[in-house]
């Protein structure tokens, strides 16, 4: 779009004042682009500089080896296929409790003082530190319940911690089902019951998917709350062994792996402990991208 | 049909069997349960750390306020064992003010982009990165404090340790930046969009807006991004126990190493063996954490239900 040049002089003509809050958008512009640009710097600055030092060591057989020479070399099985459990678990766990609380709040309800506290509950969860979620864990499962250090312990306490998360993404996804879907439903006489289960839950499954899969990315990377509960440094495992752990058993932990390679074991191959937090990382952004991707799809084909 | 025909009865209404109902009832019961598991959990939290630690606060040797004021942290000495949480409290605190140093100004000058200046299509790229960079999670940001922001600061500072203060809230701002700029984002798109049409009518430009009519007007909750992200950071672990050092004392530098409330309990939880009062200490400052993240929370969320009933 081309503008004509303003005249200089005469009646249009920009006044100091005009000239200056110009400049000041201008300056103001460039100034809070930059600063969202520092935000994006650090993402892809960290995962270059990252994958360019784990590079040695990366590879699908580095996932599936077993550590070796007390944990200075080899690979990540072990920690790899006990975070797929634990996550797994606390899954099973979290989902439908999740799911049912979100549905609870948002269709049954009403907008009283006793579900007021309900909403402050659910957020102040979500604040809860991690550490004080793996005290928690510790007292509650560990001790109270005599689960002992486990990966039922370990899975209970991360199921917990994310449970606010597929709470308020659940609920996003059934807000967003239109209210006069349901009337129409209540209209032919169905129950509130009937209504979730024939027209609530079909129509927002997909952001309810979304929220799960969000919540495997953040279960996979906690760290201190599975390390007092269930997690230990070394456990011995066949190369590739889909099954290695009982339920009652401890097991290895990818993001608890990365931290003992960091701080625990000496003389480490050097390219390790990065290629551990790059399979870490790049297990976490696939899932997050992924359910991005969903939600984007999904996004493009609702049809009202 | 002629209209002197006996009328129709009316057609029963089809029932649903007994079994069906109870089921539905039944159902709805463990609904309720769900919603009001949340409550549970956080009384289930807040008892079961507080019912570990509370042996130790009926202690003779234990006093509260050397708990909470004294500096000395030596909890394993073989002659005079002392529990003075103060020194981490202010390594919690100093963490915590610098990283929302660094992160307020980027988080909130970044929401004002993504809402005000910036194209959808940026917009949309923008706000993904900003949801990747919030699942990175922390033992990999710790992990990056360790290795390259250690090495970065001993290069550019010449400090004799690259973990420090400075580390940590480097680490800590980058962490909650994701944060305040997704809340902060939604609080400036809550104003409604009358007040942006006022402003340009009469020939604001978009800046004069923002700071004129937009940031007043979302103050509320540019408030609570802000302390959420305090929040986050207060409670952060792993990121703060492998950046931050590990010195026990008052910091009086940026290149000073220190310790906050939540690394010193995972780093010393595991050596505390259970049952001990060192144990019972650990989860005692755990229920300090437990205080201090719930009385933020309720903060901002007050803070923004009070924006809602304007």
């Amino acid at each position: 779009m081309a503008i004509a040049p303003a005249p200089a002089t005469g009646r249009f003509a920009r006044t100091a004042h005009v000239a200056r809050k110009e400049r000041a958008e201008l300056v103001a512009r460039a100034v809070t682009a930059a600063m969202a640009a520092a935000m994006v710097l650090p993402l892809l600055l960290i995962v270059g500089h990252l994958v360019w030092l784990a590079w040695p060591s990366l590879g699908l057989g580095f996932i599936l080896d077993v550590p070796s020479r007390g944990m200075t070399d080899g690979g990540i099985w072990p920690a790899f296929v006990g975070t797929l459990y634990l996550v797994g678990i606390s899954l099973l766990v979290s989902t439908p409790v999740g799911v049912l609380a979100a549905v609870y709040l948002n269709e049954y309800a009403r907008d009283n003082w006793f579900n007021r506290v309900v909403n402050l509950a659910v957020i102040n969860l979500a604040g809860v530190p991690s550490i004080v979620h793996a005290l928690f864990g510790l007292g509650a499962f560990v001790y109270a319940a005599r689960f002992g250090y486990s990966i039922l312990s370990a899975s209970l306490t991360l199921a917990i911690m994310t449970l606010p998360v597929i709470i308020a993404s659940t609920r996003e996804a059934l807000a967003s089902v239109p209210m006069a879907f349901r009337e129409a439903c209540w209209n032919v006489g169905a129950s509130r019951w009937q209504t979730i289960r024939a027209v609530v839950l079909p129509n927002s499954i997909s952001g309810i998917l979304t929220g799960v899969i969000l919540q495997v990315s953040r279960a996979a990377g906690e760290t201190a709350p599975v390390m007092f509960t269930g997690a230990v440094f070394y456990k011995s495992v066949e190369r590739g062994n889909l099954f290695p752990y009982a339920l009652t058993d401890q097991c290895m932990a990818l993001s608890m792996h990365l931290y003992t390679l960091a701080t625990q074991v000496p003389n480490v191959k050097e390219s390790l402990p990065y290629a551990t937090a790059v399979v870490l990382l790049g297990s976490v952004l696939l899932v997050n991208a992924t359910a991005i991707g969903l939600r984007v799809f999904l996004r493009g084909r609702k049809k009202w | 049909m002629s209209p002197d025909s006996p009328p129709e009865t009316a057609r029963a209404r089809p029932r649903r069997s007994r079994a069906a109902i109870l089921a539905e009832r039944a159902l709805e019961a463990v609904i309720r349960l769900s919603g009001v598991s949340a409550i549970l959990f956080v009384a289930a939290i807040f008892f079961f750390v507080l019912r570990e630690a509370a042996p130790v606060l009926v202690k003779d040797q234990f006093s509260l306020a050397q708990f909470l004021f004294s500096t000395e942290w030596y909890p394993t000495s073989a002659q005079n064992v002392r529990y003075g949480t103060f020194a981490l409290t202010v390594g919690t605190l100093s963490v915590t003010a610098l990283a929302m140093l660094l992160a307020v100004p980027f988080g909130l000058g970044a929401a004002v982009y993504l809402s005000e200046f910036c194209p959808p299509r940026v917009r949309e790229t923008l706000k993904i990165v900003i949801e990747l960079l919030s699942a990175i999670p922390s033992v990999v940001w710790g992990f990056i404090g360790l290795t390259v922001m250690s090495r970065l600061i001993v290069q550019t500072t010449g400090a004799p340790v690259g973990v420090n203060l400075l580390n940590g809230g480097i680490i800590l701002a980058l962490m909650s930046v994701p944060v305040i700029v997704s809340i902060g984002e939604d609080a400036l798109k809550a104003v409604p969009d009358s007040f942006r049409e006022a402003g340009m009518a009469l020939g604001a430009t978009r800046w004069q807006l923002v700071y004129r009519v937009l940031l007043p007007a979302a103050r509320n909750g540019l408030l609570a991004a802000v302390l959420l992200g305090v929040g986050r950071a207060v409670g952060e672990t792993m990121a703060v126990l492998m950046a931050t050092g590990h010195a026990v004392h008052i910091p009086t530098g940026l290149l000073d190493s220190v310790r906050t409330l939540t690394a010193n309990i995972a780093a010393e939880l595991g050596e505390a063996p259970a049952g001990s009062d060192h144990y019972r200490v650990l989860f005692l400052t755990g229920t300090l954490l437990f205080l201090i993240t719930f009385a933020v929370n309720l903060t901002a969320d007050f803070v923004v239900r009070g924006v809602r009933r304007r």
